[in-house]
């Protein structure tokens, strides 16, 4: 387990945050431009000297190490990459300097497909290319606890596009604690186990993500794109419905048909706009999904006339958006036995 | 027109000339790199410090001269031990002009060296130390190297500059032919003489010659410093 308290009093801003974080596991500090959630990075990193810092990572006591010692590895918006070294020389500068060696070059150049960049010189690569050389450099230097400081940030769509998947694959085989920064939505979505919701220099609210995505008591639920996310498994293909099923919890998700193993994790964003709710369910009706399900919560978007449902399906707690009128009409309360429709076309599947 | 071949006394001349500004830039090289990193560091008193280093720009070369003399002169804080248990003189000798032009030189080559500190992103050093460099190891393996052209700017502008330092040569170096006579030093002396305009044109020449080169080789790692990425 990571905890980690830092405060640091700016002249016209205040941090004083206090987290836990699951080793290991992606935790993002989500919120806006603003929040605090550099500084906090800049000072477990050793960058910054905060007033007050504490970070515990498995029972050992990290502040007081130099911070070139601490081996919190750290991925810059930037990237800064040594321009007067190569890609290779890049990488090895951080495992150079370390003591024992257990993420290896073979493994980290395959995981980040960086095997054809070896030569290269930074400025010759592509925004993407130079931010996974930079993570591979980050975890060559052998860190105990990984910081991502919103390293898709600079990169236009496609090349975030890109970069996603290896940051997912990231996600799934490194036993490392990362913790990442972004202030986008869908980053935090793909990729969080757990998120730390910061605003204005403290935290509003912390937990899983599956659990922090439907709550509507936070500001999540309102965006516009607010979706719910389940965690699952691939349970089985239909390859003559051209579908496969997600199983997350005791619950099956129908999807269009995915080009992955049986019993591979699976993550499913389910947009809050995408989901309907009924009483009764028609019968022939194109939706593969009807789900029964209970109303934990409804919150309220007077600006939009639109009520935000938190159901809970049985595998998992989802985010229904729809507007206070239908919400009137349906007399929903919090435990009342409604239907769930979801598209499969709707799931996006990381 | 042609250029002028010169004698072998003018021979001597020039190659006195260039071997006292590389003696001087030597030596004066790895001060103005130390004082360099320290002057971008965050000392206590940088300003002071600062100031005493840019003295010998501000200073008339004379005053130079002679505070060398006081200090280093046989008879001097600096002068007496190194004579005394060294046998070793520097004032009106060869390695005393090259001191001289070092000392004149010395602010030239820290700005130059702290300008290509300056172009480097800070950014690269901190992500440096993520990666477990302690402080000397990120000066030798991100700072220095990547100051490179403005090292070699110091170079070169030291260089250039130490072929026309006049003032604190002779009155601390004295105007010693094929000790201590320096180009401007012989171009000077020629000029004392009834006749010995023609002499002082050559030399003249041959002066102007080696400072454009200088320039023009100092201006090109100029412009290497500025696009950095």
């Amino acid at each position: 387990m990571l905890f980690v308290t830092v405060e640091n009093v700016f002249r016209n801003f205040t941090v004083a945050t206090s987290f836990q974080a699951p080793v290991p596991g992606i935790t993002v500090l989500f919120g806006p431009s603003g929040a605090g959630k550099s500084t906090v990075l800049a000072a477990m990193a050793g960058l910054l000297k905060p007033n007050h810092l504490d970070i515990e990572l498995n029972g050992e006591k990290l502040q007081r190490i130099p911070p070139h010692q601490r081996r919190i590895g750290m991925v810059f918006q930037d990237g800064r990459l040594f321009p007067h070294m190569t890609v290779k020389e890049n990488l090895l500068y951080g495992l150079k300097r370390a003591a024992q060696v257990k993420i290896y070059v073979d493994e980290t150049l395959a995981l980040l497909g960086l095997e054809n960049l070896l030569a290269r010189r930074p400025a010759t690569l592509s925004g993407g290319e130079r931010q996974r050389v930079a993570i591979g450099r980050a975890l060559l230097a052998q860190p105990r606890l990984l910081l991502m400081d919103e390293p898709l940030a600079s990169l236009d769509t496609p090349r975030r596009a890109e970069i996603m998947p290896y940051l997912t694959r990231l996600r799934d085989t490194l036993r490392l604690p990362i913790v990442y920064v972004t202030h986008a939505y869908d980053e935090m979505q793909q990729l969080a186990d757990h998120v730390v919701l910061m605003e204005a220099g403290r935290v509003l609210a912390a937990g899983p993500l599956a659990d922090m995505a439907a709550r509507v008591d936070l500001p999540l639920a309102a965006r516009d794109d607010a979706a719910g996310v389940l965690n699952g498994y691939l349970h089985s293909h239909e390859p003559e419905r051209r579908l496969s099923s997600i199983a997350c919890g005791g619950q099956i998700i129908l999807v269009p048909q995915q080009n992955i193993e049986p019993r591979m994790p699976v993550r499913l964003r389910i947009p809050a706009r995408e989901v309907i709710l009924a009483l009764d369910a028609p019968r022939e009706i194109s939706v593969n999904n009807v789900v029964p399900a209970t109303v934990c919560a409804i919150g309220r978007d007077e600006a939009a006339h639109a009520a935000l449902v938190e159901i809970d399906i049985g595998g998992g707690i989802l985010l229904a958006r729809i507007t206070l009128d239908a919400a009137e009409r349906l007399r929903l309360r919090p435990g009342s036995r409604v239907l769930a429709f979801i598209k499969s076309v709707s799931v996006e599947v990381t | 027109m042609s250029l002028p071949r010169p004698t072998p006394a003018e021979w001597q001349v020039i190659l006195l000339t260039l071997r006292v500004a590389g003696l001087a830039v030597a030596g004066a090289l790895p001060i103005s790199i130390i004082l360099a990193a320290l002057l971008s560091s965050r000392l206590p008193l940088r300003f002071l410090f600062n100031a005493i280093v840019h003295l010998p720009m501000a200073l008339p070369p004379v005053v130079t001269g002679w505070l060398l003399l006081i200090l280093c002169g046989v008879e001097g804080p600096v002068g007496a031990p190194l004579f005394n248990h060294f046998h070793i003189r520097l004032a009106f000798t060869t390695a005393g002009a090259a001191l001289a032009c070092g000392v004149m030189v010395l602010p030239l080559m820290v700005r130059a060296i702290r300008q290509g500190f300056d172009a480097t992103d800070p950014g690269l050093a901190q992500a440096a130390r993520t990666l477990g460099a302690g402080s000397l190891d990120r000066f030798f393996s991100i700072t220095l190297p990547l100051a490179g052209p403005g090292v070699l700017m110091a170079i070169t502008a030291g260089f250039t500059a130490s072929l026309g330092e006049f003032g604190a040569v002779i009155t601390f170096a004295a105007n010693i032919p094929g000790q201590t006579q320096t180009l401007p030093l012989a171009i000077y002396s020629a000029l004392q003489v009834p006749g010995g305009e023609a002499m002082a044109a050559r030399l003249a020449i041959f002066a102007i010659i080696l400072a454009l080169a200088g320039l023009i080789i100092s201006e090109r790692f100029a412009t290497r410093l500025r696009p950095h990425r």
